[in-house]
């Protein structure tokens, strides 16, 4: 069974959805299938219940951050320069909107294939973070989804117990987010190296010893 | 006392002895260790004290599950910031003279959770340390060799002068601050009444002799 069939089984089933293959170029070839958040709990459902699909089992939900990106690249224009008309090098720049993206890895115990990996993303990565949960769809999703919540701040709406799971409930950052800003305690670093010297050195300017 | 009076003495029958000798003979010899574990550590402390490495030998085979009746506590294991100020109160409940044994890199340092963002840099942040074993996990002897240094420092301290331990001066500090759940980090970081690290030369780190990167 490949991903065009499942995507166009769910089109079929799932009217008013909008889906889209994610090629992955590596090797293993993984493609991957980008879910609309509307339909979101349709779609696992079909998925789950459907006959010859029955990806009843969710081994692995995953969060990535992808922050805000801005490309540049140099362009060759043909300007006309005093008359006479030039290749001329401009470099555009473009900005991309970082999102949040949540991945869900599915498998059928009962038809022993899989993997299927779904992918939903927000809208962006500061106000509209809403993603709809499929705990209730697939239970095994639902401290994953916690630690997303915890760790990259998707929201997501319909998780039965949506509560921090590693950092405590009065924790304002979310440290796996790429901007996160760790607390400075590099006061003692006895091996310090690279990275960590950066952050060691730093740390003595600021508290203004040498 | 002359030691070779003493040991004619015991040829005679008759035990010679100090109060301070007798005092720290009974508080080495029953060290009883709070019972709990935090990480992979604890696996190699549970091992300790079974049968093959059996540290009952030793007076510490009775680990105890209050605070309250435990002598010494063996900080086992990776302490995140969330499980720091459960570990410094357990600490603050027991009764005095008590010990700690750090073991293990995460305890220590936060050994290869260091630089993550949940994990304690080392417990030594809020509670004194007696005795630090390295490893990732020190195996069982470790932890035997660690008490038994541990006892070695209780039978050298002297009962009266001013380096004297902290249970028997009675301006010394008892409770430690329990660090609370902040916006960004525990507050305090750190107790700066326990925790003095030495100010290590970095300027010099990651040059070579001459001082080239």
């Amino acid at each position: 069974m490949t991903l065009e069939t499942i995507k166009s089984e769910i089109e079929t089933k799932v009217p008013g959805c909008v889906l889209e293959i994610v090629p992955n170029p590596s090797p293993s070839a993984q493609h991957s299938l980008r879910i609309d958040p509307a339909h979101a709990v349709a779609i696992a459902t079909f998925l789950r219940d459907s006959e010859d699909l029955r990806f009843d089992y969710c081994s692995n939900v995953t969060g990535i951050d992808w922050p805000d990106k801005e490309i540049s690249e140099k362009v060759k224009v043909k300007q006309i320069v005093d008359g006479v008309e030039k290749e001329v090098e401009e470099v555009r720049k473009s900005h991309t909107i970082g999102y949040l993206e949540v991945v869900y890895h599915l498998f059928s115990m009962e038809k022993k294939h899989g993997p299927v990996i779904l992918r939903m993303r927000t809208e962006d990565r500061a106000e509209q973070v809403h993603l709809p949960s499929l705990t209730p769809v697939w239970q095994s999703a639902e401290f994953q989804e916690r630690e997303i919540f915890d760790l990259y701040g998707v929201i997501f709406d319909g998780h039965p117990d949506l509560r921090r799971i590693l950092m405590w409930d009065g924790f304002k950052d979310h440290p796996m987010r790429k901007d996160y800003v760790e607390p400075d305690d590099y006061e003692y670093e006895p091996t310090a190296h690279d990275e960590v010297l950066e952050r060691a050195r730093q740390h003595r300017t600021v508290m203004g010893a040498q | 006392m002359d030691e070779q009076l003493k040991t004619e003495l015991r040829k005679q029958g008759i035990v010679a002895t100090t109060l301070q000798e007798l005092y720290n003979w009974g508080r080495k010899n029953s060290l009883w260790p709070l019972n709990f574990g935090l990480a992979c550590c604890a696996i190699e402390m549970i091992a300790a004290s079974m049968a093959r490495y059996d540290m009952a030998r030793f007076g510490a085979e009775v680990f105890r599950p209050s605070p309250r009746q435990a002598d010494l506590m063996i900080v086992a294991g990776t302490v995140t910031k969330k499980m720091a100020p459960q570990v410094v109160r357990l600490y603050n409940q027991m009764a005095e003279p008590k010990y700690v044994i750090s073991m293990g890199a995460c305890a220590i340092s936060g050994g290869p959770f260091k630089q993550g963002y949940n994990v304690l840099k080392g417990i030594d942040r809020y509670i004194p340390v007696d005795v630090y074993i390295p490893g990732c996990p020190p195996r069982p002897e470790a932890l035997i060799d660690a008490l038994m240094m541990l006892q070695k420092l209780i039978d050298e301290q002297s009962l009266t002068g001013a380096d004297r331990p902290r249970h028997l001066q009675a301006d010394a500090l008892s409770e430690f601050v329990v660090p609370q759940f902040g916006e960004h980090d525990l507050e305090p970081p750190e107790n700066p009444e326990v925790w003095q690290p030495e100010l290590i030369n970095i300027s010099l780190a990651g040059t070579d002799d001459a001082g080239n990167n």
